[in-house]
C-alpha cells in the first residue's frame, strides 16, 4: 500500500502531465484548424465579408461593426434592447475620422 | 534525501489532517474546482473568440464608404465612386451589393449578397450551410421569396458554400446582381456601399479622411475599426459574464477565506499539541501550506481540465444559449484551441497562492504563541 504522500505526488503528476496535454492538444487541434481558418480567411478576403455570422437575429447584431452608431436603441430614442446578444454587443467606441 | 523525506512526512500528516474532516475538505474542493472551471471556460472561449475573429477577418477590405442619411445607413450612388477614384492615394472603389431578407419559412434572417469573385446566373443562388439547414435544401433545389413588389422570385441552389467557413458564411445567400435589384427593387446606379483599397497600407487613414472631406454624407469605416470592433465585443462579452459571475466568486471568496483562516478550536488544540510534541513553527506553517495547496493545486488542475474539455472539446455547451440568443440560424462550427499561456498562468497564480496564503496566515499567528496557553 503505497504511502498517501506518494498517491497524491502521483496523482499531482498526472495532473500536470494533463494540463501539459492540453497545450499539446491545442496545438494540434491548431495544425488541424489551419486548413479551415485559411478557408475562412479566404471566403472573407474574396466576398469582402466584415462580420462573423454568431448572431443572425438582427443587422446591428449580424454586422456590428457596419451598424449605425448606438445601433441598439435605433428603432426608437427610448427603445430597449430586443435581442440576448445585442445586451451583450458593446457600446460603439469613438472611431475614424468623424 | 532527508529533506525530501521530511516533506513526504509532512504531506502525509497533512493529506491525515484533511482527511479528518473530509466532508468539508471535499465539499470545499469540488465548489472550487467548479468556479476555477466556469473562470478559466469564459477566459478560454472569450480569448479563441478573439483570436479567431482576429485571424479570420485579416482580410476585412481595407476602407468601406457608407452614406449617412438623417442618421441612418443609405444607398450610395454610383457618383460617389467616381468622387473616390479621384482622391489621391485611391486604388480601387467598387460599389457593394448587400442586405437582409427575412426568410419566414424559417423564421430566419440571411444575409443577401451580390458576390464579386464570382458569377451567379441569373435565377440561382449559393447559400451559406446555414441556410442549406434551415431550409433542408440541396444544390438543385428550388427556393422562393416575395419581391418588393410583391411578385415571387425563383432561385435554383447552385451550390452550398463549404461548413468549413460556416462563422463567416453560414447564413450567406448569394445571387446575382440583376436578381438582387429586382428583389429590393434597387434602381442602377445605386448600391450599399463602396470598398475602398488604397495604395500605400501607411496612408489609409490619410485616404479615409480625404474620402471624409470631399464627402460629406458619408461614414468611413477602417479595417482596424472592425478587428477593433471584435476585440472589444468579446472584450465586453467575456466582461459581462464575469460581471455576472462576480457574486458567485465573492461569495465563494468570503467563504473559502473563512473556511481557510478561521481556526476552529480543534485546529488550534492541533497546533499546540504539535507544537508540545517539538514541532518547529516553521513546520507547522508548512504543514499548512501543504494542507491549502493539496486543495488549490487540485482544483485548479481539475477546474482548467474541466474548462479545456469544455470549450474545445464539448462544444462550450454552457455558453451556446446565450451566443445563440434568438438566431434562427447559427453556424455549426468548432472553436479553435487558442490558449495563452499566460493567461493560464494568471488563473493559476489567483486560483492557488491566494487559498495557500490565506491557510497559512492565521496558523502563523496561532503557531507562533505559547503551546501551553494554545491547549488550555
Amino acid at each position: 500500500m503505497p504511502r498517501p504522500a506518494d498517491l497524491a505526488l502521483i496523482l499531482l503528476a498526472l495532473g500536470v502531465a494533463a494540463l501539459a496535454a492540453t497545450f499539446a492538444d491545442a496545438a494540434a487541434g491548431l495544425r488541424a484548424a489551419e486548413p479551415a481558418l485559411a478557408e475562412r480567411a479566404a471566403q472573407v478576403e474574396r466576398l469582402g465579408l466584415t462580420d462573423l455570422a454568431l448572431f443572425t437575429e438582427a443587422r446591428y447584431t449580424r454586422h456590428p461593426s457596419q451598424a449605425d452608431r448606438h445601433a441598439a436603441f435605433q428603432d426608437h430614442p427610448f427603445a430597449f434592447e430586443h435581442f440576448p446578444s445585442g445586451a451583450l454587443v458593446a457600446p460603439p467606441r469613438p472611431q475614424g475620422p468623424r | 534525501m532527508k529533506w525530501l523525506n521530511r516533506q513526504r512526512a509532512l504531506l502525509d500528516f497533512a493529506l491525515s489532517s484533511l482527511r479528518r474532516r473530509l466532508g468539508k475538505t471535499l465539499g470545499l474542493a469540488l465548489v472550487y474546482t467548479l468556479v476555477v472551471a466556469v473562470l478559466a471556460s469564459v477566459m478560454l472561449f472569450a480569448h479563441a473568440l478573439r483570436r479567431e475573429a482576429a485571424l479570420v477577418l485579416a482580410g476585412t477590405p481595407e476602407v468601406l464608404v457608407q452614406r449617412l442619411v438623417a442618421g441612418r445607413h443609405d444607398l450610395i450612388p454610383a457618383d460617389h465612386l467616381d468622387a473616390i477614384r479621384g482622391v489621391r492615394g485611391v486604388k480601387s472603389a467598387e460599389g457593394r451589393l448587400w442586405g437582409y431578407l427575412f426568410d419566414p419559412a424559417a423564421a430566419a434572417n440571411y444575409t443577401l449578397m451580390v458576390p464579386t469573385d464570382r458569377t451567379i446566373e441569373p435565377g440561382s443562388a449559393v447559400v451559406g450551410s446555414g441556410v442549406a439547414d434551415a431550409r433542408g435544401v440541396a444544390p438543385g433545389d428550388l427556393m422562393s421569396f416575395r419581391a418588393h413588389d410583391g411578385k415571387l422570385v425563383q432561385f435554383r441552389i447552385q451550390g452550398v458554400v463549404s461548413k468549413e467557413s460556416a462563422l463567416v458564411t453560414a447564413d450567406l445567400f448569394l445571387v446575382s446582381e440583376g436578381d438582387y435589384r429586382r428583389l429590393f427593387g434597387i434602381p442602377e446606379g445605386r448600391f450599399t456601399d463602396i470598398v475602398v483599397t488604397v495604395r500605400n497600407p501607411r496612408e489609409v487613414r490619410t485616404v479615409a479622411e480625404k474620402i471624409d472631406a470631399a464627402l460629406p454624407d458619408t461614414r468611413i469605416i477602417l479595417r482596424d475599426e472592425i478587428l477593433r470592433t471584435y476585440e472589444s465585443v468579446f472584450d465586453w462579452r467575456e466582461g459581462i459574464v464575469l460581471l455576472l459571475l462576480s457574486a458567485a466568486i465573492l461569495a465563494f471568496g468570503i467563504f473559502a477565506w473563512e473556511k481557510a483562516s478561521g481556526l476552529s478550536a480543534e485546529e488550534r488544540r492541533e497546533i499546540g499539541i504539535l507544537k508540545a510534541v517539538g514541532w518547529e513553527t516553521s513546520d507547522v506553517i508548512r504543514l499548512k501550506a501543504f494542507e491549502g495547496m493539496v486543495v488549490s493545486l487540485g482544483a485548479f488542475l481539475g477546474g482548467y481540465l474541466l474548462a479545456y474539455l469544455h470549450v474545445f472539446h464539448w462544444g462550450a455547451a454552457l455558453f451556446e444559449p446565450v451566443l445563440k440568443g434568438w438566431a434562427v440560424l447559427y453556424p455549426d462550427f468548432h472553436l479553435t484551441p487558442f490558449v495563452d499561456e499566460l493567461q493560464v498562468a494568471t488563473l493559476f497564480f489567483f486560483t492557488v497562492f491566494p487559498y495557500t496564503l490565506a491557510n497559512v496566515v492565521p496558523i502563523w499567528r496561532a503557531a507562533t504563541v505559547d503551546p501551553d496557553q494554545v491547549m488550555r
